[in-house]
């Protein structure tokens, strides 16, 4: 198992230098001259040129790039063109706001999902299962950042109960992650529902009622512990992309998280930071998809058996 | 002679047994309430925007500008009311979906073209040419979709076929999995082994034996994914990294109604609700197509 994991954190280190190859040249294709936007709009040929020179622009990509990476083994990620200070503090100075939120709204997806998935499973086509799964299809369909101008116009416009954005209290969470759970909920609602429908129908659940087992116990002991195994997936892999950066939603709340960096930065062709907060993103991302393979290897035991045996 | 007259035969038994396939997936899709009423709605859709210019005339009604009438609430006269500029929402909407649409269904071609056929490359062939195609993919996977296309995007400049690109790059990965996948349960059939044996080159068997026996899953994933890529559509207009102004969007004109919350809400609400109805229609869609394709997973 440990050698498993070993090896596929070895392989994120090809992915991690091709996504900054990647997101480097991509970027470099970008319109406008950087130099000149650097030195601002006063500046003359000559500053301009000496900014070029300064920040190594008047060199080729590959030779940039080169030194981005070489600064990136030691953990340096230049200075933002903007602000002039280093990237890397200032992205992780960000980082928890992203990770707070990411890990509120994967519990109110959790907290919606999980009950009607089961409820809709185990009473298939009553009432609560048409309405959960009419409820889950709109919640697919509704575009986030739409649902949290919808929830400022009525919570915070109308009503006056919640503030509209920025990072504060508590009262300020309960709008992003009402927002960005909701969506991960309906995902996750379809999810518990068809495993738990295909666990419910198998031989050992027959097995159980047969024997006499009390119905309650069916559902949350035998049928339960098995559908969740898919189920726990799709929930690390929501929440990985949370941590990817919600970048609509944190940009309808004014959410100083690292997905607003990314657009902020783009916005002021601040390159250093877009390709810093990517990187970063990036490898969370993944770090987080791994995570979530190798804790499905934990619960599943066939899964763990396989890897026991080689 | 007699090989072409056996070809001949060949073939017209061939296009019987096809129409008698999407006949029986037609009848099981009909069946399928939900379904018809995501595809009547689609097919609304398509409609509307292909005659859109007949509803609502571009020039005079849709970008002209009329500050008089701004932030008209809806009425007799402009049944979703007016935008800041005191342009007709119910008009730009039916012209937005034209961008829309089309904006879909060419960024799931572009990347269905070019990760499918990757991914038909990288299933056949195996070995090195599949390791490399694939670690490839692994990159492209490996950046959250949306900040890959914002990333393009923005390199690119904002433009309807920029932002194609990079709804079209950005989903590669996914067609080439799934084409890659289908392909590797196909090609060591036997009807795969029997082109071969007649002569067929890679070519042939790969277009006409391998992909349309993967197209189930694709035609699914398309429909699913046209959705999505409206919807990312929308997203990047909402950051202003989509369609410029004046073309009416969907997203940009959620964007551009933030302002007026307060005041005037249906700037927000009803693209909105244009979005939801063409996401939810393409999802009810997709949804029953597969189940119309592979009845084993109906459950």
């Amino acid at each position: 198992m440990s050698r498993y994991i070993l090896k596929r954190l070895v392989m994120l280190i090809p992915v991690v230098i091709g996504v900054t190859f990647m997101v480097y040249f991509i970027l470099s294709l970008s319109p406008g001259d950087t130099a000149a936007m650097i030195a601002g709009e006063t500046a003359d040929a000559e500053t301009i040129e000496a900014v070029r020179k300064d920040l190594g622009l008047d060199q080729p990509v590959i030779v940039q790039y080169g030194k981005y990476m070489l600064n990136l083994l030691r953990g340096d990620m230049g200075q933002s063109y903007k602000s002039k200070r280093d990237v890397f503090p200032s992205i992780m100075a960000s980082f928890p706001n992203t990770a707070k939120l990411a890990f509120w709204s994967i519990l109110v997806a959790v907290g919606i999902a999980l009950p009607i998935g089961i409820i809709s499973a185990t009473r298939q086509y009553s009432m609560i299962d048409n309405v959960g799964m009419v409820a889950a299809l709109l919640g697919v369909a509704t575009p986030n950042f739409w649902l949290g101008l919808m929830l400022i116009i009525l919570f915070s416009l109308n009503l006056g109960w919640l503030p509209s954005g920025g990072m504060g209290g508590w009262k300020n969470y309960i709008m992003p992650a009402i927002t960005l759970g909701t969506g991960d909920a309906a995902l996750i609602t379809r999810m518990t529902r068809s495993s738990m429908l295909e666990v419910i129908r198998q031989d050992y659940i027959r097995t159980a009622r047969a024997k006499g087992v009390p119905e309650k116990k069916v559902i949350h002991k035998h049928a339960l512990k098995n559908a969740l195994i898919p189920v726990v997936t799709v929930i690390g892999i929501q929440f990985g992309s949370l941590l990817g950066g919600a970048t609509l939603t944190e940009t309808v709340f004014a959410w100083p998280g690292v997905g607003r960096i990314v657009v902020d930065s783009i916005k002021s062709k601040d390159t250093p930071m877009v390709l810093g907060a990517i990187v970063l993103l990036t490898i969370t991302f993944s770090v987080v998809n791994l995570a979530v393979d190798i804790l499905y290897a934990f619960i599943d035991p066939r899964i763990k058996a396989q890897y026991k045996r080689k | 002679m007699g090989a072409a007259k056996t070809n001949g035969a060949a073939h017209t038994g061939a296009t019987v047994k096809k129409r008698s396939q999407a006949a029986e997936i037609w009848r099981r899709l009909k069946k399928n309430r939900m379904a018809m009423l995501g595809l009547a709605v689609v097919l609304l859709l398509v409609l509307i925007s292909i005659f859109a210019d007949f509803l609502f005339d571009y020039d005079t009604i849709v970008i002209k500008q009329n500050t008089q009438i701004r932030l008209q609430s809806p009425s007799g006269e402009h049944w979703l009311g007016t935008d800041e500029f005191g342009r007709d929402i119910l008009a730009r909407i039916v012209h937005g979906s034209r961008v829309s649409l089309s904006v879909g269904v060419v960024a799931v071609s572009i990347s269905l073209m070019i990760g499918g056929t990757l991914g038909a490359v990288a299933g056949f062939y195996g070995g090195k040419v599949d390791n490399v195609i694939m670690r490839f993919m692994d990159i492209l996977l490996a950046v959250p979709s949306l900040l890959l296309s914002i990333t393009i995007v923005s390199a690119l400049g904002p433009s309807i076929f920029n932002l194609m690109l990079a709804l079209a790059i950005s989903s590669v990965p996914g067609y080439a999995r799934i084409v890659r996948a289908s392909v590797l349960t196909v090609k060591d059939q036997e009807f795969v082994e029997a082109a071969r044996c007649i002569g067929a080159n890679n070519f042939e068997i790969i277009a006409s034996h391998i992909i349309p026996n993967c197209m189930a899953p694709i035609i699914v994933q398309v429909s699913l994914k046209v959705a999505s890529a409206i919807l990312s559509t929308s997203g990047l207009s909402f950051l202003g990294l989509g369609v410029k102004a004046p073309t009416p969007e969907w997203g940009a004109m959620l964007s551009g109604g933030r302002a007026y919350l307060r005041n005037a809400p249906h700037l927000t609400i009803f693209p909105g609700i244009a979005i939801i109805i063409t996401i939810l229609s393409l999802n009810l869609l997709g949804d029953g197509l597969r189940d119309a394709l592979d009845p084993k997973l109906k459950k």
